[in-house]
């Protein structure tokens, strides 16, 4: 696809949890918790409010469509303000400083004042029908000149524990949200941009790591096309799919609505009650319907059915729609007759309802009431068809397709939050934060201070174990050991069945200086940590005192005498090989030595003995 | 400079971005301005410009919502408290709504349960509440009555929601539902409980209870309302839905959300018993006196001249011992002193030990197991209708509108 050609646009926003103590406007930690533990569940409904304008934001009218009962699971971690039942607290402080942080590593510049605001959410996601969020900084730079429009300092919402189910743990943990301006212009130069800011945000050291804990939502339009925003998209490496399957999504449906202009189709408004054709059905979905009613798109036969993206068709998008009233989905003549609807039910309804070849007739089958809605849905749905793309917010599915989850959100839907005062950012407070080193900067440093090769320093750089290496080398550990071990080392064993996870810090750092003083060989460092993980949690001690334990234990110490004695007694069993080889036995006869001593001694000891026994012997 | 009015568009400066917003107000020397992307910030006012005048605004959208005529008719009487309000997303605004249009508008299922007609007699912050304004709402209830509501429901702030009610029911005996409803959380938001209280309300207005009740929210849950009898319920914490509480009783009745289906209890007072009564006399120079261990007696002369002093008193109700020739002197200069409990659960005794014994010879009368701001406002209508004070005193202790429970259970 020629991008230029179709003129993308593209724009991202992310969102990253912070690594705070406690929450943004609460003191409740910032704890996932498990939904099993949880102390309570109380239920509550939303409605939207009206506006001055008498509008309701269409984004909220259209979650309202159903009267939903929202159900919140609560632990003993969470308190009465993300029940909902208290007043915020002040703006966590610390995650301000965080937010400002990352600000200035992105050049922006800060607001003199930050208000924070309540944004209407009412899918249930927030207890209270809005997200607390407030606009930081603005106007930051990329390096590729692709500007960042602004920073905000947002509350989480509430993880949904499935359909109107939510848990309170994640709710109000602090998110930064950057927006970029729609600056990108190919799916790659997107991801790369992605790629850039999560670098920036873990530079800090102070975002939460793992699954869920980061999100892009991509803004993407094409000329002719509708601005759609893709939420809730997980892997970095998804992201250039995303928008290339957007831009091929948009074209087709570009490419429908001429077709359907061309042929002038149209909606037929009349809903035809079609439940007795299908008396005797052998369909279980239509079986065990009320209602099963018909609607009539003129013109549209071959094009519902018209893939628009893998996995997708038109028809797919006229289902997401339905879907909104509580049915199931649609079925549509153009994929018919399947499901258990036979051709000559297929026939039956083509003429019940007055259809020609070239009309494509769906069906949607619940209670009369949810019929109702959902045909009024696909006729909606059919009729944007014929405009185009509509602008939406859209979900993202499993490799890169998406689906329609609601209409943009207008962009009247935010007031102040009364109950939190404006903070001024003075410039005192903005000079004093300081700005962290980069990852990429930080892993040519350790390239150029430590000769680390360039793959093993960026794989540190960007490890969460960089805090623990940092500390490592500072109190003397030799950087390719402790690089090696917290990273090498860990990931084996781990894949190995041994828990290293649960091997302190502490004992880590312990482990490593003692290598670094000889009281243990680097040889031994896999046996340590085996042992170490092994007895995690039990028996008492320092990390010291385990550590001297775990080499009591797996690797005992070997005085330089007895090394010498071993290295003599092996070389004088193979004199004959070594007299041969001469040399050149050093490498084999290194490995038996090693076997022997269990890695309890350091190689290069081992190797200096074993030379200079086998020169004595040579000479 | 030219002056900005709320509502002009401006230009702001940042980091040598130039950005468009809308100018809101100016507090503690910030601008604020509302950016396009409907997040408010503060700047220094000399780094914004005026773009454009503010365009008039359409006037706020005025649907006018048809009301069933085949209805019972309530009257909605509003003090302040708000169960309706707007935002103006364009300014961030929010307005409270108080004519039962602009309610019906807030909360359409309203219209399925009756007709309204509104009244506004105050637009306060309920901390601002006095008894003057008691007799006006009392008035005004009364009023509606006779002119044929079927039910009222007032709506008032929560924080002396409790009070109002009990100084209305001391004035007015009511044949009809007389409902005070408030909302905890804010009612521009969407998780407010003022929808759910006030359909709960509208339900006990046009349902079997005839005295004056509070009804707010039961639970956490949005699950079902609380009816609570005016004299013997109780604020009981800052912030939760489920604040007001029935003190030593269980509620009158329940109504069950979203059915809206009310159960009253064998002791909730019927529709239809009595005629409307109103007598509103009040006296004002009464007060209530929370006792702290060291209080100074001294305190007590700020009460001199006054025709009542409720005492909220420790455990069974005592105040130092070296308050009583203090108490003995305001009560032979004519105070009537009631001594309440500030453990709000269970009832007044001073038999129990000296200072009680001390106390009750001083002619400290024991208010029973009465809520202390409910025996304040009694002894203002007690007051400002008996003058005898043995007669008076004697009136204290004797249950006159269920607020005192014969049994402690």
């Amino acid at each position: 696809m020629d991008y230029t050609e179709l003129g993308l646009k593209a724009g991202i926003e992310i969102h990253q949890q912070l690594d705070t103590a406690e929450k943004l406007f609460c003191r409740c930690p910032t704890l996932l918790q498990d939904t099993a533990d949880r102390t309570g569940e109380f239920y509550r409904y939303l409605r939207a409010t009206e506006s001055e304008l008498g509008e309701i934001d269409r984004a909220a009218e259209e979650e309202m469509k159903l009267v939903r009962k929202f159900c919140y699971y609560t632990y003993d971690t969470v308190c009465l303000v993300e029940h909902d039942e208290e007043p915020p607290t002040p703006m966590n402080p610390e995650a301000l400083e965080v937010c400002l942080t990352i600000a200035k590593m992105l050049g922006m510049t800060p607001a003199e004042q930050v208000h924070t605001m309540r944004k209407l959410v009412i899918d249930g996601s927030n207890t209270s029908g809005f997200q607390r969020t407030a606009l930081v900084a603005l106007s930051g730079a990329l390096p590729d000149g692709c500007r960042i429009e602004t920073i905000c300092l947002e509350e989480e919402a509430a993880q949904r524990v499935e359909d109107e189910t939510f848990s309170l743990d994640r709710l109000g943990i602090p998110l930064v949200e950057i927006t970029t301006a729609p600056c990108m212009h190919t799916p790659e130069a997107v991801q790369e941009v992605a790629a850039h800011i999560g670098m920036v945000l873990r530079s800090t050291g102070r975002v939460k790591r793992g699954l869920g804990t980061i999100r892009q939502d991509i803004n993407v339009s094409i000329r002719g096309g509708a601005r759609v925003e893709i939420k809730g998209v997980q892997e970095l490496d998804l992201i250039a799919e995303v928008v290339r399957r957007e831009v091929g999504r948009q074209a087709a449906l570009l490419a429908i609505r001429d077709a359907l202009r061309e042929r002038d189709a149209r909606v037929d408004h009349t809903v035809v009650d079609v439940t007795a054709l299908f008396s005797g059905t052998a369909s279980s979905i239509l079986k065990k319907a009320k209602s099963i009613l018909a609607v009539r798109l003129c013109g549209f036969a071959g094009l519902v059915g018209r893939e628009i993206q893998p996995g997708r068709r038109l028809g797919s998008e006229m289902s997401d729609y339905a879907k909104k009233c509580g049915v199931g989905g649609i079925f549509h003549t153009d994929e018919l007759p399947a499901y258990g609807v036979t051709a000559e039910e297929v026939a039956r309804l083509r003429e019940f309802v007055g259809a020609r070849e070239e009309d494509c007739v769906v069906i949607v089958a619940a209670s009369r009431q949810r019929a109702g809605c959902a045909a009024e849905q696909v006729m909606i749905r059919a009729e944007m068809a014929l405009s185009g793309v509509p602008e939406e917010t859209r979900k993202m599915l499993e490799e890169g397709s998406s689906a329609y989850m609601r209409p943009l959100p207008g962009a009247a839907r935010m007031y102040p939050e009364t109950d939190v005062f404006p903070l001024d950012i003075s410039e005192a407070l903005w000079e004093s934060i300081a700005v962290p080193e980069l990852l990429t900067d930080r892993a040519e440093r350790f390239v150029r201070e430590f000769g680390l090769d360039e793959a093993l320093a960026r794989q540190v750089a960007f490890s969460e174990r960089l805090p623990t290496f940092e500390k490592a080398v500072a109190a003397g550990v030799r950087p390719t050991i402790a690089a090696r071990t917290l990273l090498a080392t860990c990931r084996e064993l781990a894949r190995g069945g041994v828990a290293v996870g649960q091997v302190s810090e502490d004992e880590i750092l312990a482990l490593l200086s003692a290598v670094e003083a000889g009281r243990a060989a680097k040889e031994a460092i896999p046996d340590l940590l085996t042992e170490l993980a092994r007895t995690a949690g039990v028996g008492p001690g320092t990390p010291r005192e385990r550590v001297d334990a775990a080499i009591g234990k797996m690797a005992p110490a070997v005085s330089q005498a007895d090394v010498e004695s071993i290295v003599r007694r092996i070389v004088a069993e193979r004199e004959e090989f070594a007299r041969e080889k001469g040399m050149g036995a050093l490498g084999p006869l290194m490995g038996i030595v090693m076997q022997e001593l269990r890695g309890s001694v350091d190689g290069k000891v081992v190797s200096e003995s074993l030379r200079r026994e086998l020169k004595r012997l040579l000479a | 400079m030219e002056i900005l009015q709320a509502g002009d568009r401006v230009r702001y400066a940042n980091g040598g971005t130039a950005l468009t917003g809308t100018y809101i107000t100016e507090r503690d020397g910030m601008a604020v301005i509302k950016l396009d992307n409907g997040y408010n910030i503060g700047t220094s006012p000399e780094k914004i410009e005026l773009a454009e005048r503010a365009a008039p605004q359409p006037p706020a959208g005025a649907g006018v919502v048809v009301q069933d005529p085949d209805l019972p008719e309530l009257s909605i009487i509003s003090t302040g408290g708000t169960i309706a309000s707007r935002v103006d997303y364009r300014t961030g605004a929010v307005t409270s709504q108080f004519s039962a249009n602009d309610i019906l508008r807030a909360i359409p299922e309203l219209a399925g349960i009756a007709r309204y007609r509104d009244r506004q007699i105050a637009s306060i912050l309920s901390e601002n509440m006095r008894p003057a304004l008691w007799q006006e709402l009392a008035r005004a209830v009364y009023d509606e009555i006779r002119h044929g509501a079927s039910g009222v429901i007032v709506t008032h702030g929560t924080d002396t929601m409790a009070s109002s009610a009990a100084a209305v029911r001391f004035m007015l005996k009511t044949p009809v539902p007389v409902i005070f409803v408030g909302s905890q959380r804010s009612a521009d938001r969407p998780s407010s409980d003022n929808a759910m209280n006030t359909l709960c309300s509208a339900a006990v207005a046009t349902g079997d209870l005839g005295e004056v009740a509070v009804v707010m929210h039961a639970t956490t849950n949005d699950d079902r309302c609380a009816v609570h009898r005016a004299t013997r319920v109780r604020k009981m914490h800052t912030s939760r839905r489920d604040a007001f509480q029935s003190m030593g009783m269980a509620p009158l009745g329940y109504v069950d959300y979203p059915a809206l289906s009310v159960t009253l209890s064998d002791e909730a007072v019927r529709r239809g018993t009595g005629e409307p009564e109103l007598r509103d006399a009040l006296e004002e120079r009464c007060g209530l006196l929370h006792f702290y261990p060291g209080m100074p007696s001294r305190i007590l002369d700020a009460f001199e001249g006054y025709a009542g002093l409720v005492l909220s008193g420790t455990g069974l109700g005592h105040v130092a011992t070296e308050w009583i020739p203090k108490l003995r002197e305001m009560i032979e200069g004519g105070t009537t002193v009631v001594m309440t409990s500030q453990c709000l659960h269970g009832r007044v005794c001073d038999r129990v030990y000296n200072t009680g014994r001390d106390l009750l010879s001083v002619g400290v009368i024991e208010g029973e197991d009465m809520l202390p701001e409910t025996a304040l406002v009694k002894l203002m209508w007690v007051l400002g209708n008996e003058r005898d004070p043995e007669r008076a005193g004697m009136l204290m202790q004797t249950d006159l509108a269920g607020e005192i429970r014969r049994r402690s259970i």
